[in-house]
């Protein structure tokens, strides 16, 4: 840190770029977490630019190819061909764009709903906080699998609606986290010394509290994307979130499943997807942790 | 300027345990241009007092009275013009500046907030901030820094610049030296006083260090378990004190005079 330490900033701007350049150190002293961010850019490569990339365009479209029905790897099918003759590979790395997408939309609503909900507990305080907690621990007792099954059963499947059962589920979390923190910062001097000033609730809550806890909201998120995926793999494998033939980790593999051991490739590919993008949103959060959070270092 | 009419402050006991009686009958003014030094122990009721007179808390009873409004009655746009007139500097300059704004941030706020009393827009409430970074002593270098960035001094500096932001008349001063190195107090100190020449202010002066209460204050109120036990002029408390706890404090207090010291 010493490296940048020294350095006087002239204007706003330069004291920002500063503490990005001192942020930056150190997350490059984990190399894990660069490996982890590494990965998350690949992933969203694929998932921005996937259409453009893929060898096979028009099997992601839903063409199928029955002369060439469960190919083994090879330099023309690097991760083989599935029952439909669809190249696995083209599958995969489209497959990103859902799996990526359906986690960040839970992830930010959640982070949203669940940011207002215990903002508002925690600074209120009293029976609203009594209230919103209480509404808040009862939906973190509905497991999410279960929860999604009937919001499926109820308003049908798809992908919006997989997503508005699982952020169902998951803002509880956030509410708790974020409940927590603006307790605390409530009771720190610089935001007495707001309140004696005359400020406002909002502007209290927005310039005080808030830009104070968003990291640990943020390191949270990352953490919680691995999981989002995983958790909309899990009901695309159950068949209760993303329908086929829309290439999704979860659906290919279940798909995939009947054909295992003999066709392993089929399976294999997909799962180290899934496994990939997990790993690499918590290697990334826990980056992201050490550099916004400096209390929790090791 | 600033009266405080029997102020009593009891706080409902819990769980069945007795009620705390932070302050009982507190009574004190405060003119304009004096200052008033105000001298207790932890747990006398100092931090009450304060929090009651910057509207944070309800006296149970008593009246404080700013410029013979009593706080408690003012409706809320006129209780919030009174309390630009009445600013605090916190003791800890490492906790009471928010660490996600910049210093410009930090003494605009007050502007921002009192923009109906004050009616500066953007441009000029940043050349107010750099005109009062100079007042008291930090340069527009300093603008656009944040608190983690500035020594102990420094930040309790811009403590004052945002007590002095919005032209109070009364600054109460919650042990504005006691967290900073003593070579730094005298800096500090200085600067309070001369501020004080400037503008015509009113001290609120809270301390439990007599050589910093000799040095600012005209008059000084003795405060002991949530009762005032002395209160007189600061010279006829040095000469002799009436109280049984002053002559204790005084008793405690360190010469400076190596010739007379006890370690000699």
């Amino acid at each position: 840190m010493s490296a940048v330490a020294g350095n006087i900033p002239s204007s706003a701007a330069a004291a920002r770029l500063q503490n990005w350049r001192r942020g930056l150190y150190r997350f490059r002293q984990s190399w894990l977490s660069v490996v982890g961010l590494a990965i998350v850019v690949l992933l969203l490569v694929a998932a921005i630019a996937g259409p453009w990339l893929v060898p096979y365009p028009e099997h992601v479209a839903g063409g199928i190819n029955t002369g060439a029905r469960f190919k083994p790897p090879s330099a023309q099918h690097w991760f083989g061909t599935n029952e439909l003759g669809q190249d696995v590979l083209s599958l995969v790395v489209a497959g990103s764009r859902v799996s990526l997408l359906a986690g960040l939309a839970v992830v930010t609503l959640a982070a949203i709903v669940g940011t207002v909900v215990g903002a508002v507990a925690g600074y209120v305080g009293r029976w609203v906080d009594e209230a919103l907690m209480r509404f808040t621990d009862l939906m973190l007792t509905l497991p999410s699998l279960i929860l999604a099954m009937a919001v499926a059963a109820a308003l049908g499947p798809g992908i919006a609606n997989m997503v508005f059962a699982i952020v169902l589920s998951w803002w509880p979390g956030f509410a708790r986290l974020v409940r927590g923190e603006v307790m605390a910062r409530k009771e720190e001097v610089y935001v007495q010394a707001a309140r004696a000033l005359g400020a406002s609730a909002p502007r209290i809550l927005f310039r005080h509290i808030l830009p104070n806890i968003v990291s640990p909201i943020i390191v949270k998120a990352s953490l919680d994307m691995g999981f989002a995926i995983l958790t909309v793999a899990s009901l695309g494998f159950v068949g209760i979130g993303v329908k086929p033939p829309t290439p999704e980790w979860g659906v290919l593999l279940s798909l995939a499943r009947g054909y295992l051991p003999d066709y392993w490739w089929t399976a294999i590919f997909p799962g180290c997807a899934i496994f990939l993008a997990v790993f690499a949103f918590n290697l990334l959060g826990d980056g992201l942790r050490d550099v916004l959070d400096p209390r929790a270092r090791r | 300027m600033l009266v405080v009419e029997g102020v009593t402050k009891i706080y409902p006991g819990r769980r069945g345990r007795p009620d705390v009686a932070a302050l009982k009958g507190v009574s004190l003014t405060v003119g304009r241009r004096e200052s008033v030094g105000l001298v207790g122990e932890s747990g006398s009721g100092k931090t009450t007092l304060t929090r009651c007179i910057l509207g944070l808390e309800r006296p149970t009873a008593g009246r404080i009275l700013v410029d013979g409004k009593d706080i408690a009655t003012l409706p809320a746009a006129e209780m919030q013009r009174l309390r630009s007139r009445v600013q605090i500097v916190f003791q800890d300059p490492y906790a009471s500046l928010n660490p996600r704004m910049t210093a410009h941030d930090i003494v605009a706020e007050p502007m921002i907030i009192h923009r109906d009393t004050l009616g500066l827009d953007a441009r000029r409430r940043t050349d107010r901030v750099a005109e009062l970074l100079d007042l008291v002593g930090l340069g527009a270098q300093h603008l656009h820094r944040y608190p983690h960035e500035f020594s102990g001094g420094q930040r309790q500096r811009i403590g004052i610049a945002r007590a002095l932001a919005v032209n109070p008349e009364l600054i109460v001063l919650d042990e504005p030296t006691s967290a900073l190195d003593v070579s730094v107090q005298a800096q500090v100190l200085n600067l309070l006083h001369d501020l004080q020449q400037r503008f015509s202010l009113g001290y609120l002066f809270i301390s439990h260090d007599l050589g910093v209460i000799r040095y600012v204050c005209d008059r000084v109120s003795l405060i002991y378990r949530g009762e005032i036990v002395e209160e007189g002029p600061a010279e006829a408390l040095f000469a002799g004190p009436r109280s049984e706890y002053g002559r204790m404090l005084l008793g405690a207090m360190p010469d400076p005079d190596p010739d007379r010291s006890p370690f000699r």
